[in-house]
Order: structure tokens, then sequence, then C-alpha cells
């Protein structure tokens, strides 16, 4: 599943991030900001323009990814208890 | 102690309170510059330690990683590596971390230390943490990381004290590089889930206020109302508290320039000085006034954590026509004047991004082209009402505001496609906490905005200025003339070679001689027109003598060239200083050049059809 099909206040945890394309800075930058595998995130906030783009809590921060940045994140729901 | 000077580089996160450690460490003794070769601002400062050591701090722009993804990125890796020319290593990196984050900038901290370089980290923002109930051991992370760590408060008075003592004391040794040091991303996250474990104990990952503010800010609806009442205030504020003031500082350099004229005698050198000098000056100065009030909305808005707030809520609509969400302020206080505009630009942190927003920048009707659209629609379209309810002459000044925003996104679209480089435009942008700005960082930020808009630009729109004056002047009218003095002044004589490249747009050798002094300043189109009209003063006498001698077909294209036309000077002196780069310049310059030609040739072949 990807971060980007997540509904407004999901929770999940990533399992990797997906490079786009060879050497994908962004993928790069996303795995640098803490999305690596068995960190728990939350969708807290869509936009209001086609629910673009998304806002994620990761760690103690909130980012606002674009659509096509989170749809590199792949992330599992079940919630390890 | 030595009295060698102690070079120290800030480093830290975006967000960690990094820039106001350095306002609270070195005051208004700061050097703004440029690293050469590059549009990224150098900020340095210097104080002297209690020991009488100078020490020369270098506030490097704010990263997320080593792994540089922009210019400025790039800027603080190899100052950091000592490998910046002209950039002395630093024998001292201290690494802010803000205390509510470390989550996120623990991974940094660990990288810094890689490079094997004396560090101090400055735990910033500790009143907010020990309000918040997160308690840090700081011995146990100091020993962990195997650096000094030292607590900071930068926006309280003496928040700094236990840095400075520290960084005033004995540079600590490198840390030590372990041998297999290429540790992934996985290991770095997985040191920082270790020391965080250990060190820090955090009763609730995000502020209560926060949450709460961003269910109102973020909101669908209540966020884009909130939105909408946020910048109506700035372009209110830019337009009615910066535009008096603006036209107050020319009126009065006006009255100045015609004090001092009146103790000289007649003749150029009167003329240099009231119409060159001291109108020049006005022109200049009055650019302030908006820049200013711009800025202090921008620095709040920012420092208060609102405006990714507002690029978050924005971001889908800009990116439809290539651009960011952060591009919306600078593109509506464009409208006031594209000067702050483009200034403002510096809070879009893409590059390409921010390069789209300064070329699109002057296509947003400033308000300097009013005078000009209130002498034209004033004499040529009549007032009559269309539909019953809208009157024709707001109709039509509201087309050309509409033809701008029009423009302009055809310009985004079209850029976004012929761009060489296709990579994928990254968001990627943290929501930081709110706070409250403080004056102090409010005002050092303002003084520096108006500082570099006065050092590095008054020399070049003044000198412009004058180059306008003395094209209008001379040379001067022989004896006996009975043409008004411009018609014998170069300007004059390029006005009547222009009136070839012009004809097919329906401009006759006057309207062509006009476009050289608005090129000064656009609203200087109407007093030129009034002298080469024979027309005293600029009122309504100069509408009824337009609409006798120009046809309404080149009137239209005449506002339709004002809409889009490469002007002002100030506006491309200001493209070379924010881009630092010619070719912007002549890019810019050409592509509104080719747009008003063409737009103003389909307008005035086809209301001349129609006629």
């Amino acid at each position: 599943m990807r971060l980007s099909d997540l509904p407004k206040g999901a929770s999940a945890v990533v399992e990797c991030v997906d490079d786009a394309q060879a050497a994908d800075p962004i993928a790069q930058r996303l795995r640098d900001l803490g999305f690596v595998n068995g960190e728990p995130v939350r969708v807290v906030a869509v936009g209001p323009m086609g629910g673009d783009p998304v806002l994620i809590q990761i760690g103690f921060t909130r980012f606002a990814l674009r659509r096509a940045e989170a749809s590199r994140i792949s992330v599992r729901t079940e919630v390890a208890a | 102690m030595s009295a060698s000077t102690l070079r120290i580089a800030l480093v830290g996160n975006p967000n960690c309170g990094k820039t106001a450690l350095f306002n609270q460490l070195t005051g208004g003794r700061q050097k703004v510059a440029n690293y050469a070769g590059v549009t990224v601002e150098r900020k340095e400062g210097r104080f002297t330690a209690p020991s009488g050591r100078m020490l020369q701090i270098l506030d490097l722009p704010g990263t997320y990683s080593l792994e540089a993804n922009s210019p400025d990125e790039q800027i603080t890796r190899d100052v950091c590596a000592g490998n910046f020319p002209g950039e002395a290593p630093p024998d001292l990196i201290v690494c802010v971390a803000d205390a509510t984050n470390l989550r996120l900038h623990l991974r940094f901290v660990l990288e810094v230390k890689r490079l094997g370089r004396p560090v101090v980290l400055a735990l910033n923002m500790m009143d907010t943490a020990r309000q918040r109930g997160i308690t840090i051991d700081v011995p146990e992370l100091q020993r962990r990381l195997g650096v000094p760590v030292v607590e900071t408060i930068a926006v309280k008075r003496g928040g700094a004290r236990a840095l400075i003592e520290r960084v005033d004391g004995e540079v600590p040794a490198a840390p030590a590089m372990a041998a297999d040091e290429a540790a992934s991303h996985a290991d770095l996250h997985a040191q920082v889930r270790e020391l965080l474990a250990a060190t820090v104990s955090m009763p609730r990952a995000t502020a209560e206020v926060d949450d709460a503010l961003d269910r109102w800010m973020l909101h669908p609806v209540f966020g884009l109302l909130i939105l909408a009442v946020v910048m109506f205030l700035v372009f209110q504020a830019v337009y009615f508290v910066g535009k008096p003031i603006t036209d107050a500082i020319g009126d009065g350099f006006g009255w100045m320039g015609e004090q001092v004229s009146a103790w000289m005698p007649a003749g150029p050198l009167q003329s240099l000085v009231n119409d060159g000098l001291f109108g020049g000056l006005g022109t200049v100065l009055g650019f302030l006034p908006e820049i200013l009030v711009l800025f202090l909305f921008i620095i709040v808005l920012e420092e208060s954590g609102y405006l990714p707030r507002a690029a978050f809520l924005l971001d889908r609509l800009m990116l439809s026509v290539g651009l960011t969400g952060r591009s919306f302020i600078p593109l509506l206080s464009s409208f006031a004047c594209a000067i702050p505009g483009i200034m403002g630009t510096r809070s879009i942190t893409d590059p390409r991004d921010r390069l789209t927003t300064i070329l699109i920048a002057p296509l947003m009707t400033c308000s300097a082209r009013l005078p000009v659209y209130a002498l034209l629609i004033g004499a040529f379209i009549p007032m009559r009402r269309v539909f019953g309810v809208f009157n024709l002459q707001g109709v039509v000044l509201f087309s050309l505001y509409l033809a701008g925003i029009l423009g302009a996104m055809l310009v985004g679209w079209v850029m976004k496609h012929i761009r060489r480089d296709k990579s994928e435009h990254a968001l990627m942008m943290e929501l930081p906490s709110y706070r409250l700005p403080k004056v102090r960082d409010v005002a050092i930020g303002l003084y520096e905005r108006g500082m570099i808009f006065l050092k590095r630009l008054t020399g070049v729109i003044l000198g412009l200025t004058v180059l306008m004056w003395f094209l209008s002047t001379f040379p001067g009218a022989p004896e006996g003339a009975t043409k008004p003095a411009i018609e014998y002044s170069f300007a004059g004589y390029i006005g009547r070679a222009l009136q070839y490249v012009f004809a097919p747009i329906g401009f006759n050798w006057q309207i062509s001689l006009a476009l050289i002094p608005a090129f000064a300043a656009r609203e200087t189109a109407v007093a030129a027109l009034a002298t080469v009209y024979l027309v005293g003063g600029d009122g309504a006498g100069l509408g009824d003598a337009l609409a006798g001698q120009i046809s309404l077909a080149s009137a239209l294209s005449l506002l339709v060239w004002f809409a889009y036309a490469p002007q002002c000077m100030s506006t491309l002196a200001i493209i070379k200083r924010e881009t630092d780069s010619w070719r912007n310049v002549a890019i810019s310059f050409g592509y509104m050049f080719v747009m008003a030609y063409a737009a103003s040739f389909i307008v005035y072949q086809v209301a001349r059809m129609l006629s």
C-alpha cells in the first residue's frame, strides 16, 4: 500500500521508499527525513483541492508531501501492538 | 587566551531556531552578502567573547541533510567540509537542534559529526521543551554522542550564555571517526532511535496548541477563509499603507528639487538636479515603504509558522501553472509593485520555482500602471452600462488585470514545458510549530531587506533615471523652436525611429516617444504624453487631446501593451540583483516584449477591422 492511498486520519507504518527513477533525489530526501522501515506515520490533513498535498505526521514532525512524493512511500496498515 | 579569531559555522535543520540564535549572538553586527557565483545569501557576524577572543560566526543555510539537493544545501555541505572555494574551513561547527524535534534533528547531528571536525551541539528551544513536559538527559546525550552539548533558548535574552561559555573555552577535540563510517540511512535512523530511547522522554509527539490551530488553519473551508483574510490584509497594507507613503516620498523629493533648483540659474544643471537627481531619488526611495510593509508581513508570517500553512493550502492551485504554494504571496504583492514581490521570492526554496515566480511577477498589474490605464480608459472607453449592471470602464480595467494573470499562467505553463531540466519539483515542506515572532528578529530582518535594496539598487536606478533624463533633455530645442523641447531631444529621435517598429501595433511617434521615459517609471508615460501633446498639467485636458488624435484601436493597443510590456527598469534591476544573471534580465525583457507586441498587434488589427 502507498502512503498516498491512505485516507485522512489514517495511521500506518513505513516499509520503504521506492525510487521513481535511478538515483531519485526525492526518494533520497524522504529517507533522510525519516521515512525508513518501521517508522509510524499518520495522515493529519489533506489539501483543499483534490486532496493534494497530504500532511504527514512522522516522529515529532509534520511534512507536507505532494501525492507524487507520498506515492513513493510504501506502508503497511496493520499497526504492531 | 589567544587573541586570534575563532571561526564558527552555525548549521542545523530548517526551523531549528538557528537564525534567532545567530541574532542573539551577534545582534545587529551582521554582514549580509552573497556567496561567490551564486545567489545564496551569506550571513556573517562577529562578537567578542568574555575572554577577549574574537568569534566570527557564519550562519549557514538550513538543511535536512549533507546530501545536498539545492544550491544553498551544497554551500552548507562544502563549507562544513572545508572545500568551498574562498571560504576558510570552520574551526568549530555549532550544530543547532530543536529540542522538541529531536527525532528529525539528531540525524543531522550524527551526519555532521561524521565530518570529523570539532562540533558542539546546541539544544535550542529548551523553554518550549520544558513547557511541553519533554525531558532530556543532557549528560547522557553528551556521553553517547561524544560531542559537547549545551542548552540554549535563542528567543530569550541571555539564552545563549551556556553556548558562549562553551565556545569561548577550549575547542573540543574532533569526534573520533569509526573505521566503517559509511553508515547507511537505516543505520543513522537506528542510532537516533537508540539515542532517543536512552535520553529523551516525550509525553506527546506534537504540541496540543499546534494540533488545535492546524485543525482550523488547514481546514478545507475555514482554512481557505482565514487565508483569504490574511491575503486581503497583506494586499491592503502594501497598497494602502505603503502606497501613500511612497507617493509622499515622491512628492517630498519633487518639492525639495523645486526648492533647490529655485536657487540655481535655469539651465541644464538645474534640470539635472531637479528632474534627474531629486526625481530619481524620489523614485528609488519611494519603493522602500512598500518593500518594508510587505516584508513585515512575510517575516511575521514566516516566523509564526503560518507561511508554510498558506503554501500547503495553495500548492495544488499553483502547481497547475508550474509554480509552488510559496509563489502566492510574492505574486499577490506584485499587484502593488513587482520590486518587493521579486525580493519576496526568497521564501521559495526550489530555485527553479523561484525563477519562474520572478519572471512572471512583472505581469501582475502593479499600481504604477493605474495612472496610464485611468487616462486611456477615461479618454476612450465610454461610460456605459453592460448587461445592465457593469460599468464598461470598470469591465475594461478588470479585463486588463485578468489579462496579466492569464498571461502569467500561460508563461508559467510554457516555462514548465520548455525547461530542459524535467526532473520533478519537490514540495516536502515541514510545517513547523506555531511561534510568536520576536520583535528583534523581525526588526533585524526588515533592516537587512531595506539595506540590501538601498545599497545595491540606489546607484543603478538613480543612474538609469539620470540617463533617461539626459535622453529627454538633450540636445535642447533650437532658437525659436515652436514645438515642445522633447521633440528635439535624443528621446524624440529614438521615438521617431521606434514608430516604424511600433506602427504595426498602432503607435504613432508621440506614443513611441512616451514609452521611453515610461521605462524609468510607468506612470511618467502620462506626463510624457501631456508634454508632446502640448497640454498643461496631466489632468482631463490630456484625455480630450488624446481622444482627438489617437484612434480607439491604437488606444486599446496601448492599454494591452502596458499590461505586458517589459517595464520598468527598476524591475529589471531587481531581477539582475536577485538572480545575479544578465541572461535572466534578457529573457525577462525579451519575452515580455514579444508578448506585449503580439497581444497589441492582435488587439490593434482586430479593433481596426471592427471599427
